[in-house]
Protein backbone atom coordinates (compact mmCIF):
# COMPACT_ATOMS: atom_id res chain seq x y z
CA UNK A 1 0.00 0.00 0.00
CA UNK A 2 3.20 2.49 0.76
CA UNK A 3 3.57 2.60 -2.72
CA UNK A 4 0.72 4.64 -3.43
CA UNK A 5 2.49 7.60 -1.40
CA UNK A 6 4.44 7.76 -4.37
CA UNK A 7 1.51 9.03 -6.38
CA UNK A 8 1.35 12.69 -5.70
CA UNK A 9 5.12 12.84 -6.18
CA UNK A 10 4.98 11.62 -9.73
CA UNK A 11 1.25 14.37 -10.38
CA UNK A 12 3.13 17.77 -8.56
CA UNK A 13 6.88 17.09 -10.00
CA UNK A 14 6.35 15.74 -12.92
CA UNK A 15 5.19 20.28 -13.79
CA UNK A 16 4.74 20.02 -17.62
CA UNK A 17 1.74 18.10 -16.93
CA UNK A 18 -0.04 20.78 -15.23
CA UNK A 19 1.74 24.10 -15.66
CA UNK A 20 -0.83 25.31 -18.33
CA UNK A 21 -3.62 28.07 -18.41
CA UNK A 22 -6.28 25.67 -19.70
CA UNK A 23 -8.98 24.60 -19.34
CA UNK A 24 -9.49 27.44 -16.63
CA UNK A 25 -13.03 27.30 -14.72
CA UNK A 26 -14.19 30.24 -13.10
CA UNK A 27 -11.40 32.31 -15.09
CA UNK A 28 -9.06 30.36 -12.55
CA UNK A 29 -5.97 28.83 -14.58
CA UNK A 30 -5.94 24.78 -14.48
CA UNK A 31 -2.50 25.16 -12.82
CA UNK A 32 -4.31 26.25 -9.47
CA UNK A 33 -6.63 23.58 -9.67
CA UNK A 34 -4.26 20.84 -10.02
CA UNK A 35 -2.18 22.38 -6.64
CA UNK A 36 -5.14 23.11 -4.70
CA UNK A 37 -6.55 19.88 -5.78
CA UNK A 38 -3.33 17.53 -5.12
CA UNK A 39 -3.54 18.53 -1.52
CA UNK A 40 -6.94 16.94 -1.43
CA UNK A 41 -6.06 13.94 -3.11
CA UNK A 42 -2.93 13.58 -1.26
CA UNK A 43 -4.74 13.60 2.11
CA UNK A 44 -7.21 10.95 1.00
CA UNK A 45 -4.58 8.72 -0.53
CA UNK A 46 -2.77 8.81 2.72
CA UNK A 47 -5.75 8.13 4.94
CA UNK A 48 -6.27 5.13 2.57
CA UNK A 49 -2.52 3.64 3.25
CA UNK A 50 -3.20 4.65 6.66
CA UNK A 51 -6.39 2.48 7.49
CA UNK A 52 -5.05 -0.39 5.42
CA UNK A 53 -1.72 -0.56 7.22
CA UNK A 54 -3.56 -0.40 10.78
CA UNK A 55 -6.87 -1.91 10.42
CA UNK A 56 -6.68 -5.38 12.80
CA UNK A 57 -3.87 -4.23 15.17
CA UNK A 58 -6.44 -2.17 17.30
CA UNK A 59 -5.40 0.96 18.98
CA UNK A 60 -1.23 1.73 20.36
CA UNK B 1 -6.34 49.06 15.28
CA UNK B 2 -3.48 49.02 18.06
CA UNK B 3 -5.77 48.80 20.54
CA UNK B 4 -7.07 45.06 19.45
CA UNK B 5 -3.53 44.35 19.17
CA UNK B 6 -2.01 44.91 21.88
CA UNK B 7 -5.15 43.55 23.74
CA UNK B 8 -4.53 40.22 21.62
CA UNK B 9 -0.85 40.06 22.16
CA UNK B 10 -1.76 40.57 25.94
CA UNK B 11 -3.86 38.02 26.09
CA UNK B 12 -1.59 35.40 24.11
CA UNK B 13 1.38 36.43 26.26
CA UNK B 14 -0.72 35.55 29.49
CA UNK B 15 -2.61 31.98 28.16
CA UNK B 16 1.34 31.07 27.45
CA UNK B 17 2.65 32.20 30.96
CA UNK B 18 -0.15 29.78 32.56
CA UNK B 19 0.48 27.08 30.37
CA UNK B 20 3.39 25.68 32.55
CA UNK B 21 1.44 25.42 35.50
CA UNK B 22 -0.45 22.37 33.81
CA UNK B 23 1.08 18.76 33.77
CA UNK B 24 4.53 17.52 35.58
CA UNK B 25 7.50 20.05 36.99
CA UNK B 26 10.10 21.16 34.34
CA UNK B 27 13.00 20.03 35.75
CA UNK B 28 13.91 17.80 33.06
CA UNK B 29 14.44 18.43 29.32
CA UNK B 30 11.89 15.85 28.47
CA UNK B 31 9.11 17.79 29.97
CA UNK B 32 10.29 21.29 29.20
CA UNK B 33 11.51 20.79 25.82
CA UNK B 34 8.78 18.12 24.97
CA UNK B 35 6.49 18.83 27.48
CA UNK B 36 6.62 15.34 28.68
CA UNK B 37 5.69 13.64 25.25
CA UNK B 38 1.72 14.18 26.28
CA UNK B 39 0.24 15.89 23.50
CA UNK B 40 -3.12 14.33 21.77
CA UNK B 41 -4.04 14.22 18.23
CA UNK B 42 -5.51 17.96 18.45
CA UNK B 43 -3.24 19.45 20.36
CA UNK B 44 -0.33 18.07 18.14
CA UNK B 45 -2.41 19.51 15.07
CA UNK B 46 -2.41 22.63 15.95
CA UNK B 47 1.00 22.45 17.32
CA UNK B 48 2.90 21.21 14.36
CA UNK B 49 0.64 23.66 11.84
CA UNK B 50 1.02 26.68 14.47
CA UNK B 51 4.94 25.95 14.04
CA UNK B 52 5.77 24.68 10.68
CA UNK B 53 3.35 27.72 9.19
CA UNK B 54 5.49 30.89 10.19
CA UNK B 55 4.99 34.14 10.22
CA UNK B 56 7.70 34.33 7.89
CA UNK B 57 5.65 32.02 5.57
CA UNK B 58 2.55 34.05 5.68
CA UNK B 59 4.43 37.06 4.59
CA UNK B 60 6.92 35.30 2.08
CA UNK B 61 4.64 33.19 0.53
CA UNK B 62 2.53 36.18 -0.47
CA UNK B 63 5.22 38.28 -1.02
CA UNK B 64 7.00 35.71 -3.18
CA UNK B 65 3.75 34.98 -5.25
CA UNK B 66 3.31 39.17 -5.07
CA UNK B 67 7.37 39.26 -6.64
CA UNK B 68 7.52 36.11 -8.95
CA UNK B 69 3.53 34.94 -9.64
CA UNK B 70 2.89 31.16 -9.57
CA UNK B 71 6.53 30.17 -8.89
CA UNK B 72 5.33 31.12 -5.34
CA UNK B 73 3.26 28.35 -5.51
CA UNK B 74 6.01 26.00 -4.79
CA UNK B 75 5.62 26.66 -1.12
CA UNK B 76 2.35 24.57 -1.48
CA UNK B 77 4.01 21.99 -3.44
CA UNK B 78 6.29 21.37 -0.95
CA UNK B 79 4.36 21.01 2.11
CA UNK B 80 1.46 18.56 0.64
CA UNK B 81 4.35 16.37 -0.47
CA UNK B 82 5.96 16.92 2.96
CA UNK B 83 3.46 14.80 4.66
CA UNK B 84 3.50 11.60 2.71
CA UNK B 85 7.47 11.75 3.24
CA UNK B 86 6.41 13.01 7.10
CA UNK B 87 3.83 9.69 7.31
CA UNK B 88 6.72 7.06 6.40
CA UNK B 89 9.39 8.25 8.46
CA UNK B 90 7.55 10.10 11.83
CA UNK B 91 5.94 7.74 13.57
CA UNK B 92 9.28 5.37 13.06
CA UNK B 93 11.34 8.38 14.56
CA UNK B 94 8.47 9.05 17.03
CA UNK B 95 8.84 5.09 18.15
CA UNK B 96 12.72 4.59 18.57
CA UNK B 97 12.97 8.55 20.42
CA UNK B 98 10.27 7.18 23.15
CA UNK B 99 11.90 3.56 23.67
CA UNK B 100 15.39 5.35 24.12
CA UNK B 101 14.50 9.14 25.65
CA UNK B 102 15.79 10.42 22.41
CA UNK B 103 14.84 14.59 22.64
CA UNK B 104 16.21 15.56 19.64
CA UNK B 105 17.32 13.81 16.06
CA UNK B 106 20.94 14.06 16.82
CA UNK B 107 20.42 11.93 19.68
CA UNK B 108 18.84 9.47 17.69
CA UNK B 109 22.16 9.20 15.10
CA UNK B 110 24.77 9.87 17.93
CA UNK B 111 22.67 6.61 19.38
CA UNK B 112 22.02 4.73 15.98
CA UNK B 113 25.63 5.18 14.73
CA UNK B 114 27.46 5.13 18.15
CA UNK B 115 29.11 8.34 17.00
CA UNK B 116 29.25 11.21 19.20
CA UNK B 117 30.67 13.22 16.31
CA UNK B 118 27.78 12.28 14.14
CA UNK B 119 25.41 13.63 16.56
CA UNK B 120 27.42 16.81 16.87
CA UNK B 121 27.47 17.48 13.01
CA UNK B 122 23.84 16.87 13.29
CA UNK B 123 23.44 19.23 16.18
CA UNK B 124 25.53 21.94 14.61
CA UNK B 125 23.68 21.83 11.58
CA UNK B 126 20.30 22.21 13.16
CA UNK B 127 21.46 25.35 15.57
CA UNK B 128 23.22 26.90 12.43
CA UNK B 129 19.87 26.59 10.38
CA UNK B 130 17.50 27.45 13.03
CA UNK B 131 18.97 30.70 14.64
CA UNK B 132 18.29 32.62 11.25
CA UNK B 133 14.91 31.17 11.49
CA UNK B 134 13.85 33.00 14.75
CA UNK B 135 15.66 36.20 13.30
CA UNK B 136 13.22 36.33 10.49
CA UNK B 137 10.44 35.23 13.01
CA UNK B 138 11.31 38.68 14.46
CA UNK B 139 11.59 40.32 11.25
CA UNK B 140 8.14 38.91 10.54
CA UNK B 141 6.93 40.45 14.07
CA UNK B 142 8.51 43.82 13.16
CA UNK B 143 6.86 44.06 9.93
CA UNK B 144 3.30 43.17 11.65
CA UNK B 145 4.19 46.31 13.95
CA UNK B 146 5.28 48.70 11.33
CA UNK B 147 2.20 48.07 9.61
CA UNK B 148 0.10 49.57 12.67
CA UNK B 149 2.01 52.37 12.02
CA UNK B 150 5.33 52.52 14.46
CA UNK B 151 7.81 53.29 12.04
CA UNK B 152 11.42 51.88 12.20
CA UNK B 153 12.07 51.25 16.23
CA UNK B 154 13.70 48.30 17.54
CA UNK B 155 11.20 48.35 20.60
CA UNK B 156 8.71 45.53 19.00
CA UNK B 157 12.02 43.62 18.36
CA UNK B 158 12.69 43.95 22.45
CA UNK B 159 9.17 43.04 23.48
CA UNK B 160 8.77 39.99 21.66
CA UNK B 161 12.26 38.51 22.52
CA UNK B 162 11.01 39.40 26.52
CA UNK B 163 7.80 37.82 25.85
CA UNK B 164 9.96 34.53 24.51
CA UNK B 165 12.11 34.43 26.88
CA UNK B 166 9.00 34.83 29.84
CA UNK B 167 7.15 31.61 28.02
CA UNK B 168 10.68 29.89 27.79
CA UNK B 169 11.12 29.89 31.44
CA UNK B 170 7.58 29.91 32.68
CA UNK B 171 6.46 27.16 30.72
CA UNK B 172 8.92 25.49 27.88
CA UNK B 173 7.40 23.90 24.68
CA UNK B 174 3.29 24.24 26.51
CA UNK B 175 3.76 28.26 25.96
CA UNK B 176 3.75 27.68 22.15
CA UNK B 177 1.17 24.61 22.28
CA UNK B 178 -1.43 26.59 24.07
CA UNK B 179 -0.99 29.85 22.13
CA UNK B 180 -0.86 27.38 18.68
CA UNK B 181 -4.36 26.80 18.98
CA UNK B 182 -5.16 31.13 19.57
CA UNK B 183 -2.76 31.82 16.40
CA UNK B 184 -4.27 28.90 13.91
CA UNK B 185 -7.97 30.20 15.01
CA UNK B 186 -6.59 33.59 14.49
CA UNK B 187 -4.99 32.88 10.96
CA UNK B 188 -8.36 30.48 9.65
CA UNK B 189 -10.53 33.56 10.39
CA UNK B 190 -7.73 36.34 8.84
CA UNK B 191 -7.76 33.93 5.63
CA UNK B 192 -11.70 33.28 5.49
CA UNK B 193 -12.69 36.87 6.05
CA UNK B 194 -10.00 38.14 3.43
CA UNK B 195 -11.56 35.17 1.14
CA UNK B 196 -15.07 36.55 2.19
CA UNK B 197 -14.16 40.39 1.57
CA UNK B 198 -11.15 40.63 -0.30
CA UNK B 199 -12.47 39.39 -4.18
CA UNK B 200 -15.61 40.81 -3.73
CA UNK B 201 -14.22 44.50 -3.10
CA UNK B 202 -11.72 43.84 -6.31
CA UNK B 203 -14.05 42.84 -8.57
CA UNK B 204 -14.11 38.33 -8.37
CA UNK B 205 -11.33 35.98 -8.96
CA UNK B 206 -11.43 36.27 -12.38
CA UNK B 207 -11.09 40.26 -12.34
CA UNK B 208 -7.86 39.77 -9.88
CA UNK B 209 -6.38 37.01 -12.20
CA UNK B 210 -6.48 39.17 -15.10
CA UNK B 211 -4.82 41.85 -13.89
CA UNK B 212 -1.84 39.73 -13.39
CA UNK B 213 0.94 39.85 -16.06
CA UNK B 214 0.64 36.60 -18.54
CA UNK B 215 4.69 35.70 -17.54
CA UNK B 216 3.54 35.53 -14.06
CA UNK B 217 0.54 33.72 -14.02
CA UNK B 218 1.29 30.14 -14.95
CA UNK B 219 5.60 28.38 -14.93
CA UNK B 220 7.20 29.44 -17.75
CA UNK B 221 8.99 26.23 -19.39
CA UNK B 222 12.84 27.20 -18.32
CA UNK B 223 11.09 27.26 -14.24
CA UNK B 224 10.03 23.75 -14.57
CA UNK B 225 13.37 22.03 -13.18
CA UNK B 226 13.86 24.75 -10.67
CA UNK B 227 10.23 24.48 -9.21
CA UNK B 228 10.08 20.79 -9.17
CA UNK B 229 13.25 20.83 -7.57
CA UNK B 230 12.66 23.29 -4.96
CA UNK B 231 9.71 21.52 -3.90
CA UNK B 232 11.45 18.12 -3.29
CA UNK B 233 14.35 19.61 -1.58
CA UNK B 234 12.35 21.88 0.60
CA UNK B 235 9.65 18.94 1.59
CA UNK B 236 12.59 16.63 2.39
CA UNK B 237 14.41 19.71 4.27
CA UNK B 238 11.06 21.03 6.82
CA UNK B 239 11.41 17.50 8.07
CA UNK B 240 14.73 17.90 9.27
CA UNK B 241 14.04 21.06 10.89
CA UNK B 242 14.54 20.87 14.76
CA UNK B 243 11.40 22.85 15.86
CA UNK B 244 9.86 19.98 13.59
CA UNK B 245 11.19 16.98 15.03
CA UNK B 246 10.39 18.75 18.92
CA UNK B 247 6.55 18.99 17.75
CA UNK B 248 6.11 15.55 16.67
CA UNK B 249 8.38 13.68 19.79
CA UNK B 250 6.11 15.66 22.00
CA UNK B 251 3.12 13.86 20.50
CA UNK B 252 1.68 10.91 23.35
CA UNK B 253 1.65 8.06 20.63
CA UNK B 254 2.78 7.19 17.47
CA UNK B 255 -1.13 7.15 16.33
CA UNK B 256 -1.19 10.57 16.94
CA UNK B 257 2.10 11.02 14.40
CA UNK B 258 0.83 9.49 11.59
CA UNK B 259 -3.03 10.83 11.90
CA UNK B 260 -1.77 14.32 11.73
CA UNK B 261 0.45 13.17 8.78
CA UNK B 262 -3.48 12.87 6.99
CA UNK B 263 -5.15 15.92 9.13
CA UNK B 264 -2.14 18.19 9.16
CA UNK B 265 -2.73 18.80 5.12
CA UNK B 266 -5.91 20.82 5.59
CA UNK B 267 -3.36 23.67 6.17
CA UNK B 268 -2.20 23.38 2.44
CA UNK B 269 -5.16 24.31 1.79
CA UNK B 270 -5.31 27.34 4.05
CA UNK B 271 -1.48 28.11 2.96
CA UNK B 272 -2.72 28.12 -0.88
CA UNK B 273 -5.42 31.06 -0.02
CA UNK B 274 -2.63 32.66 1.71
CA UNK B 275 -0.46 32.88 -0.91
CA UNK B 276 -3.24 33.66 -3.76
CA UNK B 277 -3.07 37.13 -1.35
CA UNK B 278 -0.30 37.95 -3.56
CA UNK B 279 -2.11 38.14 -6.55
CA UNK B 280 -4.64 40.14 -4.65
CA UNK B 281 -2.12 42.76 -3.64
CA UNK B 282 -1.02 42.87 -7.33
CA UNK B 283 -4.69 43.65 -8.24
CA UNK B 284 -5.33 46.18 -5.07
CA UNK B 285 -2.51 48.25 -6.54
CA UNK B 286 -0.39 47.11 -3.70
CA UNK B 287 3.19 48.96 -3.88
CA UNK B 288 5.40 47.44 -1.10
CA UNK B 289 8.64 48.28 -0.74
CA UNK B 290 9.74 45.02 0.31
CA UNK B 291 7.58 42.43 -0.24
CA UNK B 292 6.98 41.09 2.84
CA UNK B 293 4.62 44.20 3.06
CA UNK B 294 2.65 43.18 0.68
CA UNK B 295 0.04 41.50 2.74
CA UNK B 296 0.27 43.90 5.49
CA UNK B 297 -0.44 46.81 2.92
CA UNK B 298 -2.99 44.77 1.38
CA UNK B 299 -5.38 43.83 4.81
CA UNK B 300 -5.13 47.42 6.05
CA UNK B 301 -5.76 48.80 3.07
CA UNK B 302 -8.70 46.62 2.74
CA UNK B 303 -9.98 45.81 6.28
CA UNK B 304 -11.68 47.50 8.70
CA UNK B 305 -9.26 49.38 11.53
CA UNK B 306 -10.13 47.07 13.98
CA UNK B 307 -9.97 43.78 12.00
CA UNK B 308 -6.54 45.05 10.58
CA UNK B 309 -5.39 45.28 13.82
CA UNK B 310 -6.46 41.29 14.48
CA UNK B 311 -4.98 40.50 11.10
CA UNK B 312 -1.33 41.87 12.21
CA UNK B 313 -1.72 40.32 15.67
CA UNK B 314 -2.81 37.24 13.70
CA UNK B 315 0.88 37.33 12.17
CA UNK B 316 2.70 38.50 15.30
CA UNK B 317 1.32 35.93 17.03
CA UNK B 318 2.58 33.41 14.12
CA UNK B 319 6.47 34.04 14.77
CA UNK B 320 6.02 34.43 18.45
CA UNK B 321 4.66 30.76 18.24
CA UNK B 322 7.30 28.73 15.76
CA UNK B 323 10.10 31.34 17.16
CA UNK B 324 9.39 29.67 21.08
CA UNK B 325 9.05 25.98 19.48
CA UNK B 326 12.54 26.69 17.86
CA UNK B 327 14.72 28.37 20.29
CA UNK B 328 13.74 25.02 22.50
CA UNK B 329 14.68 22.65 19.79
CA UNK B 330 17.51 24.62 19.42
CA UNK B 331 18.64 24.74 22.98
CA UNK B 332 17.93 21.16 23.48
CA UNK B 333 20.38 19.90 20.41
CA UNK B 334 23.12 22.48 22.40
CA UNK B 335 22.47 21.21 25.49
CA UNK B 336 22.23 17.21 24.10
CA UNK B 337 24.78 17.08 22.23
CA UNK B 338 26.80 19.88 21.68
CA UNK B 339 27.99 20.10 25.24
CA UNK B 340 30.05 17.43 27.23
CA UNK B 341 28.70 15.32 29.80
CA UNK B 342 25.18 13.81 30.33
CA UNK B 343 23.07 15.53 32.99
CA UNK B 344 22.47 18.85 31.19
CA UNK B 345 19.13 19.65 32.27
CA UNK B 346 16.42 21.93 31.91
CA UNK B 347 17.92 24.68 33.92
CA UNK B 348 21.17 24.75 31.28
CA UNK B 349 18.92 24.61 28.58
CA UNK B 350 16.95 27.57 29.41
CA UNK B 351 20.24 29.20 29.31
CA UNK B 352 21.09 28.31 26.52
CA UNK B 353 17.84 28.69 24.83
CA UNK B 354 17.90 32.70 26.10
CA UNK B 355 21.42 33.09 24.25
CA UNK B 356 20.43 31.61 20.92
CA UNK B 357 17.23 33.88 20.90
CA UNK B 358 20.10 36.88 21.94
CA UNK B 359 21.79 35.68 18.66
CA UNK B 360 18.77 35.37 17.09
CA UNK B 361 18.21 39.44 18.13
CA UNK B 362 21.59 40.71 17.24
CA UNK B 363 21.22 38.95 13.55
CA UNK B 364 18.11 41.11 12.79
CA UNK B 365 19.47 44.36 14.66
CA UNK B 366 23.04 44.66 13.46
CA UNK B 367 22.55 42.03 10.76
CA UNK B 368 22.57 43.71 7.01
CA UNK B 369 19.11 43.58 5.52
CA UNK B 370 19.25 40.18 3.18
CA UNK B 371 21.80 38.46 5.50
CA UNK B 372 19.50 37.13 7.68
CA UNK B 373 17.32 35.86 4.15
CA UNK B 374 20.92 34.25 2.63
CA UNK B 375 21.87 32.82 5.90
CA UNK B 376 18.06 31.17 5.82
CA UNK B 377 18.36 30.00 2.29
CA UNK B 378 21.77 28.13 3.20
CA UNK B 379 20.16 26.84 6.12
CA UNK B 380 17.46 24.78 4.21
CA UNK B 381 20.68 23.07 2.18
CA UNK B 382 22.41 22.77 5.21
CA UNK B 383 19.50 21.07 7.19
CA UNK B 384 19.42 18.68 3.75
CA UNK B 385 22.83 17.27 5.10
CA UNK B 386 21.67 15.22 8.09
CA UNK B 387 18.77 13.52 5.48
CA UNK B 388 21.21 10.46 5.15
CA UNK B 389 22.20 10.20 8.74
CA UNK B 390 18.74 10.07 9.64
CA UNK B 391 17.27 8.09 7.14
CA UNK B 392 19.24 5.40 7.19
CA UNK B 393 19.51 5.15 10.66
CA UNK B 394 15.48 4.83 10.47
CA UNK B 395 15.69 2.50 7.78
CA UNK B 396 18.32 0.40 9.94
CA UNK B 397 20.87 0.32 7.88
CA UNK B 398 24.76 -0.07 8.61
CA UNK B 399 26.50 2.93 7.71
CA UNK B 400 29.85 4.15 9.71
CA UNK B 401 29.54 7.02 11.33
CA UNK B 402 32.66 8.01 9.74
CA UNK B 403 30.96 8.13 5.99
CA UNK B 404 28.01 9.88 7.06
CA UNK B 405 30.17 12.75 8.11
CA UNK B 406 32.40 12.70 5.22
CA UNK B 407 29.23 12.93 3.19
CA UNK B 408 27.92 15.42 5.48
CA UNK B 409 31.24 17.42 5.20
CA UNK B 410 31.11 17.25 1.13
CA UNK B 411 27.04 17.99 0.88
CA UNK B 412 28.16 21.06 3.23
CA UNK B 413 30.51 22.44 1.59
CA UNK B 414 28.85 21.97 -2.17
CA UNK B 415 25.92 23.43 -1.11
CA UNK B 416 27.17 26.25 0.05
CA UNK B 417 29.77 27.37 -2.48
CA UNK B 418 26.71 26.68 -4.97
CA UNK B 419 24.84 29.45 -3.15
CA UNK B 420 27.76 31.73 -3.10
CA UNK B 421 28.72 31.34 -6.98
CA UNK B 422 25.11 31.96 -7.82
CA UNK B 423 25.00 35.19 -5.45
CA UNK B 424 22.99 34.09 -3.03
CA UNK B 425 20.38 32.31 -5.44
CA UNK B 426 18.77 28.96 -4.58
CA UNK B 427 19.28 27.12 -8.12
CA UNK B 428 22.49 25.89 -9.44
CA UNK B 429 22.48 24.82 -13.06
CA UNK B 430 24.53 21.75 -13.67
CA UNK B 431 25.12 20.36 -17.23
CA UNK B 432 22.41 23.18 -18.07
CA UNK B 433 19.43 21.71 -15.48
CA UNK B 434 18.95 24.17 -13.72
CA UNK B 435 17.82 22.99 -9.87
CA UNK B 436 18.03 23.49 -6.26
CA UNK B 437 21.75 23.76 -4.69
CA UNK B 438 19.98 21.35 -1.79
CA UNK B 439 19.27 18.33 -4.29
CA UNK B 440 22.71 19.04 -5.52
CA UNK B 441 24.55 19.11 -2.46
CA UNK B 442 22.60 16.01 -1.48
CA UNK B 443 23.18 14.26 -4.82
CA UNK B 444 27.42 15.10 -3.65
CA UNK B 445 26.28 13.42 0.06
CA UNK B 446 24.85 10.65 -1.07
CA UNK B 447 27.75 9.87 -3.41
CA UNK B 448 30.40 9.98 -0.83
CA UNK B 449 28.71 7.83 0.93
CA UNK B 450 28.07 5.24 -1.06
CA UNK B 451 31.51 5.77 -2.71
CA UNK B 452 33.27 5.12 0.75
CA UNK B 453 30.32 3.54 2.73
CA UNK B 454 29.84 0.24 0.65
CA UNK B 455 33.19 -1.20 0.22
CA UNK B 456 33.30 -1.59 4.17
CA UNK B 457 29.60 -2.01 5.22
CA UNK B 458 29.89 -5.23 5.44
CA UNK B 459 32.73 -4.83 7.82
CA UNK B 460 30.89 -2.07 10.08
CA UNK B 461 27.77 -4.21 10.27
CA UNK B 462 30.44 -7.02 12.12
CA UNK B 463 31.73 -4.67 14.32
CA UNK B 464 28.55 -3.11 15.56
CA UNK B 465 26.42 -5.72 15.35
CA UNK B 466 26.95 -6.31 19.15
CA UNK B 467 25.89 -2.54 20.51
CA UNK B 468 23.19 -3.15 23.14
CA UNK B 469 20.84 -0.02 20.62
CA UNK B 470 18.05 -1.86 19.45
CA UNK B 471 17.68 -1.62 15.75
CA UNK B 472 14.85 0.20 14.53
CA UNK B 473 13.55 -1.34 11.08
CA UNK B 474 11.08 -0.14 8.69
CA UNK B 475 7.65 -2.55 8.63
Amino acid sequence: MRWMLGVPFVALLWVPLYARVRPAWLGIPFFYWYVFGWVGVTAAINAVVYRKTFSGKGER
Amino acid sequence: MTAVFVTLVAVVAAVGFVAGRRGGKLDSIEEWGLAGRRFGTLITWFLIGGDAYTAYTLLAVPGLVYGAGANGFFAVVYVTLAYPLFYLVMPRLWEVAKRHGHVTLADFAQAHFSSAGLGKAVAFTGILATVPYIALQLVGIEVAIQALGYGNSSWPLWAAFGLLVVWDYASGLRAPASVAVIKDVMVFTVVIAAMAIIPQRLGGFAHILAAVPAKMLVLQPGQYFGFATLALGSALAILLYPHITTSVLSASSQRVVERNAVYLQAYNLVLGLIAALGFMALAAGVHAGSSNEAVPLLLTRMMPGWFAGFCLAAIAIGGLVPAAVMAIAAASLFTRNLLKGRGADAATAKRISLGLKLAALAFVLWGRPGFMINFQLLGGIWILQTLPAVLFGLMGWRVRAGVLIAGWAAGMATGTAMAWWQGMGSLFPVFGWNGYSGLWALAVNLAVVAGCGLPTAAGAASRTAGTAQAQPRLP
